[in-house]
């Protein structure tokens, strides 16, 4: 099978390539760009006129719910959803039921995956056994089952002793941790940001100290060991300026932040907002203002949807018993252009946040076109205009907190190893 | 953003907080109740306004006070009422509290009168209601008691109606009290110029000066020359979470005992909301001293439920 993709404007920051070329693909990768291999026919040529052709998308968390919470989402429907979104590979979390933590679930996970031919999936492997912070999973087993690092979901290691060997451990083999930083016991039984909006409404708050007093034990035993760590979701002024003063001093530390958090602030839980139950809360207009610098100056390096598909009725019931969480593969590319819109960014840079980077993070071979790359590809038309409209959704979780806005960048047809994966209406 | 406890005329249609209604409102209520107060007088203590209504108290938290006071105000309004009280452990079994408003709803019940463990779960339901169904928030978690804030404002105003004109000091356990949040609310809508918080910082919120308060951390201080001392009930349970070391310390930092309270303005009069806990945060000379307008509370407590009552389904500017 060969395909042209033509007259597009082809974003590849990796390669740092932005201008009007043609993209030639054949047996799944690519084999040209901007000029024609020899003896190239296409079978099929797709138009992407007044479209942005770019690397296809690489989310850094999300979670597809299965195994064991089905009635959440399917792996079908989620992947559905990336595709949808121009999300080609991404990682998953290892909170499922069971938990991540043994290959036979990983291969399988893979195996499932793989079958239905959408979005490659990248399993983060439990970092503990059943994520409890106490013994070790088996890194180097699931490494080969297909994880391509250990991640703690939204549970902190409060073992200082178990976290210091879980670093040495994955240092000796050179796997990524991928963590979460929020202090357990600061945060306990807190639903939103403890600031004015928490305190107005009666919700209990988890503090920004909380995130900063984790980062604290994470950076310096990652210093210490020489860990390759990753902070997932990064959430505060603070622990920004403790990220960059430690890359600063060499830690080998990587961040991402959610796309939620570069929109919302706590005032968007207004009347008790379910939609903005999320982890990490949603906090003040200093801490988004710090995270949009961060990305700017190189500080948090990607952005992920944080995609949390939850059921209809989990979201049915007060603020704090409403199921935490937000759908948004299909939401990741609008939200990072119109970020990169409000502070004036090129596009290539918001691409960057969405795609090279987090592939870079993952140890992963996507997020970039290079001539012999598998043709994973992204087409979408920055300029149109769409409403979020949950129903509309592909995502078997209808619940977000951006409902109803009208949103640009529409995905256009979504490609995995030179293979049309998706395509609009 | 919608006020949802308005319609789109400006109209009372739930009462969920008294944050977010403005001054017109919250007068329109006080003096809805002062007509009311007469009716328990009576010989027939009934005024026929909600004849044919159905109010249902919800109540999936325990209260014995509210629950009877809201009950004998709908009475009073001769609507009929039927009071549930909904155990939040069956509940985790399985029906979710939208399941059992909808049933109740199913029975024709006009008004809900709700109190819940969780902050927000009055909006909530106001949510999912259908338009001719009112909902009255009778406490939600640490957030909002609205029908307290207003018989507290009821009670200030029969004894200090010059609102503009007053200094009043709420003490103690701010951090978990819905009645402190809508007293606040209510104080500095109706424009009492100087409103305090008197507590130590673990029974604060955090920013809790942006409700427009003063902070003060020494009831010596915080009580100097206020014409108002509204008194929070603090829990036992806080002694567990290392809020406080004992009751006993609490006593003796913040209870009101009389020589604390002399520091007050010699006309000053003291609230509690009820149920007190004697020798913790208020001594019985306080409670039962000649300064205690406690019991009064009450009393104006049912005048201010039923005007609300009245007012949200009783036709108030022609509504049916």
């Amino acid at each position: 099978m060969k395909i042209l993709i033509k007259n597009g404007r082809v974003i590849d920051p990796k390669n740092n390539i932005d201008s009007k070329l043609d993209v030639f693909i054949a047996a799944g990768k690519i084999v040209g760009l901007g000029k024609s291999p020899d003896s190239f026919v296409a079978n099929q040529t797709i138009d992407a006129s007044g479209l942005i052709v770019c690397p296809g998308l690489v989310d850094l968390s999300t979670r597809l719910r299965e195994p064991g919470n089905e009635y959440k989402a399917t792996l079908e429907s989620e992947l559905q959803a990336a595709v949808a979104g121009g999300v080609t590979s991404l990682a998953c979390q290892p909170d499922t039921n069971p938990v991540l933590d043994e290959p036979g679930l990983v291969e399988m996970l893979k195996h499932r995956t793989k079958q239905l031919n959408l979005a490659r999936v990248y399993p983060l492997g439990a970092l503990t056994r059943q994520l409890q912070g106490k013994e070790l999973a088996e890194m180097g087993a699931l490494r080969e089952a297909g994880c391509v690092g250990y991640s703690q979901a939204n549970i902190a290691i409060t073992d200082t002793q178990v976290l210091w060997r879980a670093m040495e451990y994955a240092t000796t083999f050179g796997f990524t941790l991928f963590l979460h930083a929020e202090e357990p016991f600061l945060a306990k039984g807190g639903v939103a940001h403890d600031g004015e909006v928490a305190s107005r409404l009666g919700l209990k708050g988890i503090p920004s100290a909380a995130e900063a007093l984790a980062l604290a034990s994470i950076l310096r035993i990652a210093k210490e060991t020489g860990a390759r760590v990753h902070i997932s979701r990064l959430s505060t002024a603070d622990g920004v300026d403790m990220i960059r003063n430690a890359k600063k001093q060499g830690v080998n530390i990587s961040c991402d932040v959610s796309a939620n958090q570069l929109h919302l602030t706590e005032h968007d839980i207004a009347y008790f907002d379910a939609n903005c139950h999320l982890k990490p809360p949603l906090r003040t207009q200093r801490d988004k203002e710090s995270l949009s610098a961060g990305l700017q100056d190189g500080t948090v390096d990607a952005i992920c949807s944080d995609h949390t598909p939850v059921d209809d009725d989990a979201k049915l019931a007060p603020f704090a018993e409403a199921e935490l969480g937000a759908t948004g593969l299909e939401l990741l590319l609008a939200l990072t252009l119109k970020w990169a819109q409000q502070e004036k960014l090129a596009m290539s840079h918001a691409i960057a946040c969405i795609s090279s980077a987090s592939a870079r993070i993952l140890g992963i071979p996507a997020g970039d076109l290079s001539v012999n790359a598998d043709a994973d590809i992204c087409i979408f038309d920055a300029n149109e205009y769409w409403k979020v409209e949950p129903k509309a959704l592909k995502s078997q979780g209808k619940n977000t907190p951006f409902s109803g806005l009208e949103i640009a960048g529409k995905v256009k047809v979504t490609l995995v190893h030179g293979q049309v994966v998706y395509q609009s209406e | 953003m919608n006020n949802p406890q308005l319609d789109t005329d400006g109209r009372l249609r739930h009462l969920l907080s008294i944050e977010g209604l403005p001054k017109k409102i919250l007068n329109q209520i006080l003096d809805t109740a002062e007509s009311f107060l007469g009716v328990a007088e009576r010989e027939v203590k009934k005024v026929p306004l909600l004849r044919g209504k159905t109010v249902c108290n919800l109540f999936f938290e325990n209260s014995t006070r509210t629950r009877t006071t809201f009950e004998i105000a709908a009475k009073r309004l001769s609507a009929d009422v039927i009071s549930l009280n909904v155990n939040t452990s069956s509940q985790s079994k399985g029906e979710t509290i939208l399941d059992t408003v909808d049933n109740l709803i199913a029975m024709h019940a006009d008004m809900f009168v709700v109190r819940h463990s969780q902050s927000g779960a009055a909006h909530f339901i106001a949510k999912h209601v259908p338009n001719h169904i009112h909902v009255i928030n009778a406490g939600d978690g640490r957030h909002s008691h609205p029908t307290q804030g207003l018989l507290d404002m009821f009670t200030i105003r029969k004894y200090k109606p010059d609102l503009h004109n007053l200094r009043v000091a709420i003490v103690g356990d701010v951090l978990h009290s819905r009645v402190a949040r809508s007293e606040i609310h209510a104080l500095t809508t109706l424009g009492v110029p100087e409103v305090r918080v008197i507590a130590p910082k673990t029974l604060l919120p955090t920013h809790v000066e942006k409700l427009g308060v003063h902070v003060f951390h020494d009831m010596k201080a915080g009580l100097k020359d206020v014409d108002v001392v509204m008194m929070l009930r603090l829990q036992n349970e806080r002694m567990n979470g290392a809020m406080l070391p004992s009751s006993q310390e609490y006593f003796k930092t913040y209870g009101l005992t009389q020589e604390k309270l002399s520091l007050a303005k010699p006309d000053a009069i003291v609230l509690h909301p009820g149920p007190m806990n004697r020798g913790v945060e208020i001594d019985s000379s306080v409670a039962d001293g000649a300064q205690s307008v406690i019991l009064p509370q009450v009393t104006y407590g049912i005048a201010i439920r039923m005007a609300v009552m009245a007012m949200l389904a009783g036709g108030q500017g022609g509504q049916a």
